[in-house]
């Protein structure tokens, strides 16, 4: 019999039930909500009379809409400026109390983005299920987790149950080899892995990183590639434990200690895929040849190297990718044949669930640090991804920093990422940012987005377009 | 949740590859608590001129007569025709909300995001996987045929349209579910058993998982 790949490890280590049709009944051990795809599973569960199974695999924390500006936060809930977020946000409050979850309200230490504050608590440990109703849940998997989104009637379904009624994915191995050159970064690894596979290439699939790249790589960096694993159409992506993985978890919040620390690493280690385990599909990219990313279209498939030039409509194989390159051409008001570092930024935005970690503060800051915000650029916002990552980064100055360079140093949440509050981009702008999703009017009605590194991001603002982040950096 | 056997009904073409959540429901939506109350607000961007707010009155808002489902022919609409990888992007459970709030009661196409594929379930709303080719014979069927209906027979698992008939394929245990609008999570419960048992060696052979997270 082959071995089993680390997935496989993962779905075994957690089944309740399995069903004659191929459905399982899957454990849950960690359960993060928010307020955007919670109120309606707890009306459920009061409509029905339920309550949670249990309260200690629950956590909960706002961050979709909350506004990131520091007046506004100081005032509480009362100082949400939409009176639908706030409502939304007031709901989450009431309906941790009422059944008793645990709850890092708006500003206390511990709020964050949900895919910022799970790991960085240790709510996610190595080895655990992780569901939340958003599909960036795919992150926790770089602590080799089973972590994946789901809709708001699992969300409700998990309260109730502590179980989900799925079925099993298939292996999907990508393997990155070779060392990253200068200046490359985990988002531009995973920019030029959906570049390859395209949006739904990792549909139905887990997708196992693998190779020296994860290997070298922190784990904020495998984070951000996890994180966009629903960008190329998989639920999940993970990374297999290694030293890295136990280091980073020791220390944190709800990690145990003495004993029972030795006890939960010794399993941990054995998180890994077997040498002889099977994968359905296999991709391999060689690290060495990837260079800064830079989307220039509408799908985070709609990616070039900053070297590049923005595809031509005719270069096009198929009718139907003409007419999807030419609708994009068309939103984001771009020559097909231009250079991307001739691609103007109105506005540039370095946070969200997939770079607002202490490394990507670091990494914007040595490019800001010194420079200034090019006059043409009307705002950029740096939003921490949580209480802790802000405490930190204020620490080592990194806030005055940013503000040094006419950049502004936001509260945490999701911000600019999504459009829920009040950080918007406006009809026709451009904007460098190290969010996860360029789809039309994502970041604003009419706003044009381009995905980048936090160094990119940074670079561009400063330089008041799309700009090559290594010809601004020393090589050590 | 409202149980789908068979549904026959006036087909809508969605012609375009990769519709994401955000075009199905724009973000500013989602700030309801709410379960209903989307359809107004499907396909926002696309289907009206101004930006919609989620207090605004839809009624008199300025229409794009370009956009699909504003066109007289295609009033009425409960089968949504649509390319590859629809529904791609966010978790958000409003997007198969507000088809099904809109009237849709099934979407067809050549392949699903995995969540939103999931979500419909749960919502009584049937996606029906066909091939690209059969995909492409029903979008020239619809826009050849003013008034064309599609009927899907859930439990013969069949697509029809005129002369065409395609049949498709389906988990069993969702089949089931939809037929009987059956509620997942009483199902669930029936296992309860199954549960606590895997709860109890699991807490034996992995006790760190347990009672950390709990209030001050």
């Amino acid at each position: 019999m082959a071995g089993m790949t680390l997935y496989d490890k993962l779905w075994q280590s957690h089944l309740v039930e399995s069903r004659d049709d191929g459905s399982a009944l899957l454990y849950i051990d960690r359960h993060i909500l928010h307020e955007v795809t919670s109120p309606q599973a707890f009306e459920g569960l009061r409509l029905a009379g339920r309550k949670p199974w249990r309260l200690d695999t629950n956590i909960a924390t706002p961050d979709h809409n909350i506004s990131t500006d520091r007046a506004e936060r100081k005032a509480g809930v009362a100082g949400i400026p939409d009176k639908t977020s706030r409502l939304q946000v007031q709901t989450l409050d009431d309906n941790c109390d009422h059944f008793g979850i645990v709850e890092y309200k708006m500003n206390e230490l511990g709020q964050g983005i949900v895919h910022v504050m799970g790991p960085e608590m240790g709510v996610t440990m190595p080895g655990m299920t992780v569901v939340c109703g958003d599909s960036h849940t795919a992150t926790h998997g770089a602590l080799a987790c089973l972590a994946h989104g789901i809709g708001t009637s699992e969300v409700e379904h998990v309260l109730a149950t502590q179980c989900l009624v799925t079925k099993k994915m298939k292996n999907m191995r990508i393997t990155v080899d070779g060392k990253l050159g200068f200046g490359v970064t985990p988002k531009d690894v995973v920019l030029a892995i959906i570049g390859k596979i395209g949006t739904a290439g990792g549909t139905g699939y887990a997708i196992e990183f693998a190779g020296q790249v994860f290997r070298d790589m922190s784990i904020e960096g495998r984070m951000t590639v996890c994180n966009m694993a629903i960008e190329a159409g998989a639920r999940v992506g993970m990374v297999a434990v290694d030293d890295t993985t136990i280091d980073y978890v020791q220390g944190r919040q709800f990690v145990p200690t003495g004993d029972l620390w030795q006890q939960a690493v010794e399993y941990w280690r054995t998180l890994v895929s077997d040498s002889d385990a099977q994968f359905d599909a296999e991709v391999v990219l060689d690290g060495s040849d990837i260079a800064p990313q830079v989307t220039w279209g509408n799908s985070p498939e709609m990616v070039a190297a900053v070297t590049d030039t923005i595809p031509r409509v005719e270069q096009q194989a198929s009718a139907e990718q003409r007419a999807a390159v030419a609708r994009a051409l068309e939103y984001m008001g771009l020559e097909g044949g231009s250079a991307i570092t001739d691609i103007p930024v109105d506005r540039v935005f370095i946070g969200s669930c997939t770079n607002s970690r202490i490394e990507d503060m670091r990494a914007a800051a040595a490019v800001a640090k010194g420079r200034r915000v090019a006059d043409s650029v009307k705002q950029v916002l740096v939003v921490p991804g949580s209480q802790m990552v802000k405490q930190q980064a204020e620490a080592e100055g990194l806030d005055k920093i940013f503000i040094a360079a006419g950049m502004q140093w936001r509260e945490p949440g999701c911000s600019m990422c999504l459009a829920m509050n009040s950080d918007k981009l406006g009809a026709g702008e451009h904007c460098a940012s190290t969010s996860n999703r360029n789809f039309e009017g994502r970041q604003g009605n009419g706003g044009r987005t381009h995905l980048v590194s936090p160094a990119m991001a940074a670079a561009a603002a400063v330089a008041g377009h799309i700009v090559d982040v290594r010809t601004m950096m020393e090589e050590h | 949740m409202q149980a789908f056997t068979t549904h026959q009904g006036l087909a809508a073409p969605m012609d375009r590859a990769n519709v994401d959540t955000d075009m199905i429901i724009p973000k500013q939506f989602l700030k309801s608590i709410r379960r209903s109350g989307f359809g107004p607000n499907l396909f926002d961007e696309l289907r009206y001129l101004d930006v919609g707010e989620p207090d605004s009155d839809n009624s008199g808002r300025p229409l794009n007569s370009e956009f699909v489902l504003n066109q007289p022919r295609y009033q009425g609409a409960s089968v949504l025709l649509a390319r590859k990888n629809f529904g791609c992007g966010s978790s958000r459970e409003h997007a198969p909300w507000a088809l099904e709030d809109y009237g849709f009661r099934t979407v067809i196409a050549p392949s699903f995001a995995d969540i939103f594929y999931n979500n419909c379930f749960k919502n009584g709303l049937l996606p029906v996987v066909l091939t690209e080719s059969q995909v492409e014979q029903l979008f020239a069927a619809v826009y050849a045929t003013p008034g064309l209906q599609i009927c899907v027979d859930l439990p013969a698992q069949t697509v029809t349209a005129g002369e065409l008939s395609f049949s498709f394929e389906i988990d069993a245990f969702r089949k089931e579910c939809l037929l009987k609008g059956l509620d997942e999570i009483g199902l669930t419960l029936q296992s309860s058993s199954a549960i606590k048992a895997y709860e109890s060696a699991r807490a034996a052979q992995h006790p760190w998982v347990f009672g950390a997270i709990k209030r001050a």
